[in-house]
C-alpha cells in the first residue's frame, strides 16, 4: 500500500520530527493495525453468525473471500458491517412465489441439459428473490377489524364503523333505497370503479360508485334475470326476459343476442373474453365478446340452471343443480368434466375462492359446505339455520353468506371451523344479489328495497397491479389495457381444469416411443432373436431332433406366465383351505354359550 | 373497536401533472395474474407471428460489376468496406453504409480468383487468371494517377484462391500446390503437395495461426503446419468440398462446403467422421463463411438460396432467396455478426439481414426489452406443435419445394433398400452405417 518512497524514508529517519507530514490515510492505516485483531474477530463472529443464520447467496460468498485473505490490510477501516450479505428474505415470503420444484439434476454424460438447466433455475430463484423483496415496498396494508374485550365483532353496526373510518372510506357505506323495480343483481367492474344494477322489474342503472356519479340509467321495460360487466366498463350485458342484450356504459343497446334465450345467469371470463351464460333450458353457452361469435354451447340436461359461478383460477364454471349435485363445465366439452353430490337438497349457491383451492357451496338442506376443490374433498360443513341464498367470496377469503335479509361474513371458513359470522348485517329485503367490490373493503347488496353498499374490513386486496387492473387508470390507459388484453386472450380451447398443463412435458408413453423408433430404425431393436438349434454330427440334427430342441424352448414367455398363474392358484388354494380349517377348528369348539342355542 | 379499512390517497396513483408519465403500482402476488402459461403462451404465439411478419431479410443489391462477383473479402479494419472481384477481372471496393462503389479497376485478365485483405487493413492482395499475385493498396490513387499495384508476383501456374496470416507479414496460396509467400519475396518460403491435385481454396486458422486448411480437386481437406516441410493429415471425402471456414471461436473445427449438397464440420483432431452434417442445400455448394461469434454460420450454393445454419444444426435455421439472384459463388458474414453479403453470377452483391426479424437502427430501451422478452418467450415455448410450425414454415421457390421433396424421396428409398438387404442377408454382413461415416473415405497422415 505504502509507495516505495515512504518506505525509503521509514529507514532512513528515526527521529520523529523528519517524519513526512501526517496524512489522514496514514492515520487510518496505524488505526487499523491497532485494532487489526479486534475487527478481524469481529469479522470472524459476524461471519460465523451469518453461516447460522441464512443461506449464503453468491455474494455473501464473494465478501467472504474478500475478507478471509490472511493480511489484514485489506479489511476495510471503520466498523465492521453488522448484517453482512443481502437482508433474509421470509420463508413464508419466498414461497408465494414460487413456481416448481428443483429438478432432479440430469446425469453428467447430459452436460449441455445440465447447464441449460442449472442456468433456468439459477434465474428462476432470482426471480423469485426479486419478487419477494418487492413485496416489502407495496404502499397498502389490508383493512381489521377487532372488538374490544367481550366485544363482539359481529355486533358492531355499520354505522359505527362508518363512523369509525375517515369520512372517504365512511362514505363507502351507503343505501340506495329503490323500492320500486327491485329485488336487484348487481356486479362489480374488474377495477371495482363501477357497480351495475340490474332490477327484476327492468331498472339497469350503471354507476361510479366511488364519486357517486351515474353514467346511465334505463328502464328496459321487460323482466331482468342478471347483469354483467364485460372486460371494461364500456359495455355490459343483460340477460333479459327472452334475449341476451349488450349495452354500452351510456344505456345504448348495442347487440341483441338471439342465440342465447332465457337466460338466467352470466359469468364473465375476462382472460378469455368469453361470456358464459346459464339459461332457463338447461343450456350452458359461451359467447366470445371479442369476436361476438358463439364458442360452445352445450346442453346440460339438468333443467333450469340457476346456480353458476367460475373458478377464478382456471375457468372452470360451476354450476348447482336441484338435485344436489354441482357440476364442473368447460367449453371444449360437451360432458361434465366432474360431478360432485355436495347437497341432500337442492343447491342454492356456489362459489370458489381466486386460488382456486376452495369451493363453498349451500344448500336446501341448510348446509354450508367447503370443498377443496383440487382433490374434490369436502372439508368443512356447518349448519345455518336459515339457510344461505347467496354467497360471495372476498379476494381475502371473506365468506359472505345471504340467509333471509340478514347478510353474514365469515372469515376463515376453509382453513378453521368457525362458530360465530364475522360481521351480520340486516337490511330491509330478501337479499338477491351478493358481490364483494374488488380491491375495496366493501360488500355489495341487491336486495328487495334497492342496494346497500356494507364496510367490511380485511375484504379486498390492498395492493392491484396496475398493469392488470388500475382502478385509477385514465382513459388513455384503459385504451392501452384493453388492446394488450386482446392481445393476449386466451383461446377457449386451452381452458382446463389445471391451468398450468400447457407447460408441462407431454411425455409419451414407452409403447408410443418404442414404436417411433422401431419405425424410424426399421427393426425392432428389442425383438428376440429368433432361436436357431446349433448344429450336432452324428445324426442328432435330423429334422425331427431339431424340431424336438425347438419345442423345448417354443413359447418362453406364455410358459412363464402359465407357470406364474398356476403357482398363485395353487397359493391361493392353499391359502384357502387353511382359512377353512382353522374356521372349522373354531366352530367345532364348543363354548360355554353353545348350551343356550336350540 | 378497532377498525381500519383501505383507504388510498388518489394522489398517490395519479400522476401529478399532464407532463408526468402515468404511475403504474406493481403486484407480482401470482395470485393476482392469473393463467400464467397460457397467456405467456398466447404471447409467445403472437411473438412467433410477428417475428415471420417482419422477416423482410433483403436490405441492399450493390450492383456495378459487368460479370459474375466470384471473391469478396472483407476488410481488417473497416466495418463498412467490402471488396468484390469478378469474372472478368474487375475488382470494386464499395462502401457499405452508402450502398455504393468507391473505388473500381482492372487487377487481372480473367476472373479474379481470389483476393483478401492484409490483417492492418491497409493493403490487400489479389490472384487471377493471368498467374499473378498482386498486392494493392487500399486508399485509392489521387487525382490524375493511375492504378497500380504495390507489388506483382508472376507465377508459373494459375493461382485458384489465397488467404493471408493473422498476425505476420506472410501470405498462402493454391493452385497446383500450397505456396506459403513472405511479403518481401518473389518466391514462397514453402510448398506443399499431396500427390498430384490442385488445390480449391486455403484458409489460416484463426487461433492457432500457423495451421492452414485447404481443400483439394482429389476430394481430400488437407491440414498443414507452416513450420513443418510436410502436411499434417488430410481427410478423403466421397465429394470435392469447395471450401471451407474455420470456426472463429472454437478453431479446431472447421467446415467444409462439399459438392455433394452438404456440409461437414470436422474436429481438427478427429477427421475420421465429421462432428455434424449440415443438409438442406439441393445442389453444390459453392461457399461458407462463419459467424464471428462462432454459434452460427452461412452458406451460398448453386441451387440459388443461402441458407443459415447453427453450427451443431443438422438443419438450416434459415433460407434466403430472391426471384433475382442467380447460382451464388461467394457469401460473408459481417463482422458486427449483423449482416450477410452474397454475391452471385448475375453481377449483383447482395446485404441480407442475418437475423430476418430484427429490427435494424438504434432500439429504444423499452423496445430492445419487448424484444428481448418476446425472444426468451419464443425460446421457451419453441417445442410446442403449432409454434413451432409457424417458426419453421418457409417460402421457398417451386424448383427448390421439389427438389427437396424428390431428395427426400430417393433418401427414403436408399434406407429402404438398405434396410431390405440387411434384412435378407446373413446377419452383421451389412453393418450399419451412420450419415456421418457414410461420407468419408479415409484420413491419412
Amino acid at each position: 500500500m505504502a509507495s516505495p518512497g515512504e518506505a525509503a524514508v521509514d529507514e532512513t529517519h528515526v527521529g520523529k520530527k523528519k517524519k513526512p507530514p501526517a496524512r489522514y490515510w496514514q492515520e487510518l492505516q496505524e488505526e487499523e493495525r491497532k485494532d487489526e485483531n479486534k475487527v478481524k474477530n469481529d469479522a470472524e463472529q459476524s461471519k460465523e453468525a451469518q453461516q447460522q443464520e441464512e443461506d449464503e447467496t453468491q455474494k455473501a460468498k464473494k465478501r467472504k473471500q474478500d475478507q478471509s485473505p490472511s493480511d489484514g490490510e485489506k479489511v476495510k477501516p471503520g466498523k465492521s458491517d453488522p448484517f453482512p450479505g443481502p437482508a433474509p428474505i421470509p420463508e413464508d415470503r419466498l414461497q408465494k412465489f414460487k413456481r416448481k420444484d428443483k429438478l432432479k439434476k440430469p446425469h453428467r454424460k447430459q452436460h449441455k441439459l445440465r447447464d441449460i438447466i442449472a442456468r433456468s433455475e439459477d434465474a428462476s430463484e432470482m426471480a423469485q428473490k426479486q419478487a419477494a423483496r418487492f413485496d416489502l415496498l407495496l404502499p397498502e396494508e389490508a383493512g381489521f377489524l377487532e372488538g374490544d374485550e367481550d366485544e363482539d365483532t359481529c355486533m358492531i353496526s355499520q354505522e359505527d364503523i362508518a363512523e369509525a373510518v375517515d369520512i372517504t372510506s365512511g362514505a363507502k357505506y351507503f343505501n340506495l333505497k329503490l323500492s320500486q323495480f327491485g329485488p336487484y343483481r348487481l356486479d362489480y367492474s374488474k377495477t371495482g370503479r363501477h357497480l351495475l344494477l340490474g332490477g327484476r322489474r327492468g331498472h339497469v342503472a350503471c354507476i361510479d360508485w366511488t364519486s357517486k356519479q351515474l353514467m346511465c340509467e334505463i328502464n328496459v321495460m321487460e323482466s331482468v334475470n342478471d347483469v354483467k360487466w364485460l372486460h371494461s366498463e364500456a359495455m355490459y350485458a343483460v340477460a333479459q326476459k327472452k334475449w341476451l342484450y349488450i349495452y354500452d356504459s351510456n344505456g345504448i343497446e348495442l347487440h341483441c343476442i338471439r342465440k342465447f334465450n332465457d337466460v338466467l345467469r352470466m359469468q364473465f371470463l375476462p382472460y378469455h373474453f368469453l361470456l358464459a351464460t346459464a339459461s332457463a333450458t338447461s343450456f350452458l353457452q359461451y359467447l366470445d365478446v371479442s369476436v361476438g361469435k358463439e364458442v360452445a354451447a352445450i346442453c346440460t340436461k339438468t333443467g333450469r340452471l340457476d346456480v353458476m359461478c367460475q373458478n377464478p383460477h382456471n375457468a372452470i364454471i360451476h354450476l348447482g343443480h336441484a338435485n344436489g349435485t354441482v357440476t364442473l363445465w368447460s367449453p371444449n366439452q360437451k360432458e361434465a368434466l366432474v360431478k360432485m353430490l355436495c347437497h341432500q337438497g337442492g343447491v342454492r349457491s356456489v362459489a370458489v375462492d381466486k386460488t382456486g383451492t376452495y369451493m363453498v357451496t349451500s344448500g336446501m338442506d341448510k348446509k354450508l359446505k367447503v370443498y377443496d376443490i383440487r382433490a374434490f374433498k369436502p372439508l368443512k360443513s356447518y349448519f345455518l339455520p336459515a339457510g344461505a341464498a347467496c354467497l360471495s367470496l372476498s379476494q381475502r377469503g371473506l365468506l359472505s353468506a345471504a340467509t333471509g335479509d340478514v347478510v353474514q361474513v365469515y372469515k376463515d371458513v376453509c382453513s378453521m371451523p368457525v362458530t360465530k359470522p364475522y360481521m351480520a348485517h340486516r337490511l330491509r329485503g330478501t337479499v338477491w344479489g351478493l358481490h364483494f367490490c374488488p380491491f375495496e373493503d366493501v360488500l355489495g347488496v341487491g336486495h328487495g328495497d334497492g342496494f346497500t353498499s356494507m364496510l367490511v374490513p380485511g375484504a379486498g386486496e390492498p395492493n392491484f397491479d396496475g398493469l392488470d387492473a388500475n382502478p385509477y387508470r385514465s382513459a388513455k390507459q384503459r385504451q392501452e389495457w384493453e388492446v394488450k388484453a386482446l392481445m393476449e386472450k386466451i383461446q377457449p380451447d386451452l381452458i382446463s381444469l389445471d391451468p398450468t398443463e400447457l407447460a408441462q412435458v407431454d411425455q409419451a408413453t414407452w409403447e408410443q416411443r418404442h414404436q417411433d423408433r422401431v419405425e424410424v430404425l426399421g427393426f425392432d431393436p428389442l425383438a428376440k432373436e429368433k432361436f436357431v438349434p446349433k448344429y450336432k454330427k452324428k445324426g442328432r440334427s435330423s429334422a425331427g431332433a431339431i424340431e424336438r430342441r425347438k419345442k423345448q424352448v417354443a413359447h418362453e414367455e406364455q410358459r412363464d406366465v402359465i407357470r406364474k398363474s398356476v403357482e398363485d392358484k395353487v397359493k391361493m388354494e392353499k391359502e384357502r383351505k387353511e382359512r377353512e380349517r382353522k374356521k372349522a377348528a373354531l366352530s367345532t369348539q364348543k363354548s360355554a354359550l353353545d348350551r343356550f342355542k336350540k | 373497536m378497532k377498525v381500519k379499512v383501505i383507504a388510498r390517497n388518489p394522489d398517490d396513483y395519479v400522476r401529478e401533472t399532464k407532463l408526468d408519465i402515468q404511475r403504474v403500482p406493481r403486484n407480482y402476488d401470482p395470485s393476482l395474474h392469473p393463467f400464467e402459461v397460457s397467456r405467456e403462451y398466447t404471447r409467445a404465439l403472437n411473438a412467433t407471428k410477428l417475428e415471420r411478419v417482419f422477416a423482410k431479410p433483403f436490405v441492399a443489391s450493390l450492383d456495378g460489376h459487368r460479370d459474375g462477383v466470384n471473391c469478396m473479402a472483407k476488410h481488417a479494419k473497416s466495418l463498412s468496406t467490402l471488396l468484390s472481384g469478378s469474372c472478368d477481372g474487375e475488382v470494386k471496393v464499395w462502401n457499405l453504409s452508402k450502398h455504393e462503389c468507391v473505388r473500381t479497376f482492372q487487377a487481372h485478365e480473367g476472373f479474379v480468383r481470389g483476393m483478401v485483405v492484409r490483417y492492418c487493413g491497409t493493403s490487400f492482395f489479389t490472384v487471377g487468371d493471368d498467374k499473378t499475385i498482386k498486392q494493392w493498396k487500399m486508399e485509392s490513387p489521387g487525382y490524375g494517377e493511375e492504378e497500380e499495384p504495390i507489388n506483382t508476383i508472376l507465377g508459373k501456374t494459375v493461382y485458384t484462391g489465397l488467404d493471408h496470416h493473422q498476425n505476420d507479414p506472410v501470405f498462402a496460396t493454391c493452385g497446383q500446390q500450397v505456396d506459403i509467400w513472405d511479403e518481401q519475396r518473389s518466391s514462397p518460403i514453402r510448398s506443399f503437395t499431396w500427390g498430384v491435385d490442385s488445390f480449391s481454396s486455403v484458409h489460416f486458422n484463426p487461433v492457432e495461426t500457423e495451421l492452414l486448411a485447404s481443400c483439394a480437386s482429389d476430394r481430400s481437406i488437407v491440414l498443414y503446419d507452416m513450420r513443418e516441410s510436410t502436411p499434417l493429415k488430410k481427410v478423403i471425402m466421397t465429394m470435392r468440398s469447395n471450401t471451407l471456414s474455420w470456426n472463429p471461436m472454437e478453431a479446431y473445427y472447421f467446415t467444409c462446403a462439399n459438392e455433394d449438397y452438404n456440409l461437414y464440420t470436422y474436429d481438427m483432431r478427429y477427421l475420421a467422421k465429421p462432428i455434424m452434417v449440415h443438409m438442406d442445400h439441393v445442389s453444390a455448394v459453392l461457399d461458407v463463411d462463419y459467424a464471428p461469434t462462432g454459434k452460427e454460420f452461412v452458406s451460398a450454393s448453386f441451387d440459388k438460396t443461402i441458407r443459415i445454419f447453427a453450427k451443431d444444426g443438422g438443419h438450416s435455421r434459415e433460407v434466403y432467396h430472391t426471384k433475382r439472384m442467380q447460382h451464388v459463388i461467394c457469401i460473408k458474414w459481417s463482422a458486427d455478426n449483423k449482416y450477410i453479403l452474397s454475391g452471385s453470377d448475375e453481377m449483383n452483391i447482395r446485404l441480407w439481414k442475418a437475423n430476418a426479424a430484427e429490427k435494424l437502427g438504434v432500439l429504444a430501451p423499452r423496445e430492445r426489452e419487448a424484444a428481448n422478452y418476446s425472444q426468451k418467450l419464443k425460446e421457451k415455448f419453441q417445442h410446442h406443435p403449432q409454434i413451432r410450425r409457424i417458426a419453421r414454415h418457409r417460402h421457398l421457390p417451386k424448383t427448390i419445394y421439389h427438389q427437396t421433396k424428390e431428395l427426400r424421396i430417393m433418401k427414403e428409398a436408399r434406407r429402404r433398400k438398405e434396410r431390405n438387404v440387411r434384412k435378407h442377408s446373413k446377419p452383421g454382413s451389412v453393418p450399419v452405417v451412420s450419415e456421418k461415416e457414410k461420407h468419408v473415405v479415409t484420413v491419412m497422415k
